[in-house]
């Protein structure tokens, strides 16, 4: 059904964690009808320097969550803001169709905590 | 990897009996049971045979037992053909809202047909309180329609009580056993059953092969039409192995079930008891009227999916009830209905042993489950409460 690559990053999910000092913090989806994933970032220069995640939800959205954290580490907030959920798919060697949403719930976050850091930036 | 198989109620091995008895009727006796020579006539004689020991399992006479290709089928069968059959006489069908989607899926059909149908609601234990189906009840209803025992939370219904219902008021009552029989005492006498859907695969019979008894004297418009099989009530070439699978797992199922109930339900409750231990955790259906190796639970703050999975990894496979884990993304509305929040339905988790499950099997389990949980709560953004997650508005993008 998944992927090696989703079934690694499910077993060993990278960057979990909270991050009380998160410069900007992205909350997406909702655990009525699924799956929850919190992203928090850390940002020096218009760069993401750290990312952490917490998810609620099936290994998809797991292994999702630790994929769009390792990508987005280290790329700019404009670099950050192209990760899509067709890329994020890719990344982890496709999901299955009925999965999909999960990798829009990825990138959505991510793109949530950046917004989230502009917003407090004022810009 | 030792593995551990916690998912008999979705299906079982063979027993070797069982297979042994299939054997000859694969190469050997091939034959057409509808053939006049010897293959057919001794063909025909292995499935007559079958349909003794099937009968048998149920206290039902041997003529009033229909093979079919599944539970699913005979399911289908029970519903459309009553309601077909009966339908001048009225256009009225009852059934639980915790019935097999073989059940629920009909019956909808029916509702596009020009039928009207009453969905019975359940308690929190998933229990059907006959009253509800007494008071359902109109001069229209045809047909009554529960299912014994739920494979998702286990809980066994007072099918005695609604068939007495059902009989003093003349309308047919239909069962669904095919999480029960086989498993625990069925009689279609004692309990007042007049159709009973059971399927031989979940009591280490082969898949493929069902039953629907129907009461000598009932009316039923066949689901499948063409030849004379079945007394013309289900056409198709019989499957004769599968046939004599299901009469030999009957007829062992019907000899082993009180030593297989021993076996199991100490088990179970040696596992409920230990699930129980861990924080956040709820036993769902009823604690004692439940199928005695079902143990069924949710567990707060995780998916049911991510459980599964991380418990395949270690060995034990089990089931879950969760949205995630529904090819539909839909929560369970099993779960919904005995009122279970969509939220808590998500960690909805099902283990259902059997007569290979051991004592080390639950020992194993009883250390590796609760770290599964630890695991999955650590990375979950709720592990220390639902705070944040109650905004009921659905926005999961498709």
């Amino acid at each position: 059904m998944y992927s090696e690559k989703v079934m690694d990053h499910f077993t060993n999910p990278r960057n979990v964690g909270e991050m009380p000092d998160a410069d900007g913090v992205g909350t997406e989806g909702n655990p009525v009808c699924g799956d929850v994933m919190k992203i928090f970032i850390k940002v020096r220069d218009d760069r993401i320097t750290d990312v952490k995640f917490q998810t609620f939800g099936c290994g998809a959205a797991i292994a999702v969550s630790s994929m769009v954290t390792e990508m987005a580490k280290g790329m700019t907030l404009d670099e950050a803001m192209k990760i899509t959920k067709s890329s994020l798919a890719d990344a982890l060697d496709g999901l299955p169709p009925q999965k999909m949403h999960c990798s829009n719930l990825g990138a959505d976050a991510l793109h949530k905590a950046i917004e989230d850091y502009r917003k407090k930036q004022g810009k | 990897m030792k593995t551990i198989y916690m998912d008999h109620v979705a299906t079982n091995p063979l027993h070797p009996e069982v297979l042994d008895a299939m054997m000859p009727y694969f190469r050997e006796i091939f034959g057409n049971p509808q053939s006049i020579y010897e293959p057919g006539i001794r063909a025909k004689e292995a499935v007559e045979n079958a349909r003794a020991g099937t009968a048998a399992l149920i206290n039902a006479k041997p003529k009033e037992i229909i093979f079919t290709s599944s539970g699913a089928e005979a399911n289908n069968f029970a519903v459309k053909g009553i309601a077909y059959a009966s339908r001048n006489k009225g256009t009225h069908v009852i059934v639980s809202k915790i019935e097999h989607h073989s059940v629920l899926n009909p019956a909808r059909f029916l509702e596009k047909s020009g039928f009207a149908v009453t969905y019975i609601p359940v308690d929190k234990y998933g229990t059907v309180d006959p009253d509800d189906v007494k008071k359902a009840i109109t001069k229209e209803t045809i047909l009554i329609s529960i299912i014994h025992a739920s494979p998702e939370i286990g809980t066994i219904q007072p099918v005695e009580e609604i068939g007495r219902i059902a009989g003093e008021k003349g309308i047919v009552f239909h069962v669904d056993a095919v999480a029960s029989a086989g498993n625990i005492p069925v009689d279609v006498r004692s309990m007042n059953i007049d159709l009973l859907t059971f399927a031989a695969h979940q009591f280490y019979g082969p898949k493929g092969a069902g039953a629907l008894y129907v009461k000598e004297g009932t009316r039923i418009v066949p689901l499948i039409y063409g030849g004379i099989q079945e007394g013309g009530r289900r056409a198709g070439t019989e499957n004769v192995p599968a046939i004599v699978g299901m009469g030999r797992a009957a007829e062992i199922a019907k000899r082993d079930m009180q030593k297989r109930i021993e076996h199991v339900r100490p088990l179970r409750d040696r596992l409920i008891d230990s699930v129980l231990k861990i924080e956040r955790v709820t036993l769902t259906g009823h604690p004692e009227k439940r199928l005695p190796g079902h143990a069924s639970f949710v567990v707060e703050y995780i998916e049911g999916e991510a459980m599964l999975l991380l418990l395949a990894g270690k060995g034990i496979y089990s089931a879950s009830g969760s949205a995630c884990s529904s090819k539909a993304l839909k929560a369970s509305p099993v779960l919904i209905s005995i009122g279970i929040p969509a939220h808590l339905a998500q960690g909805s988790v099902v283990f259902t042993l059997g007569e290979g499950t051991t004592g080390e099997d639950i020992d194993y389990f009883n250390e590796t489950f609760p770290q599964v949980i630890s695991r999955l709560r650590e990375i979950s953004p709720y592990a220390k409460g639902w705070e944040g997650a109650e905004d009921p508005t659905c926005t999961v993008k498709k």
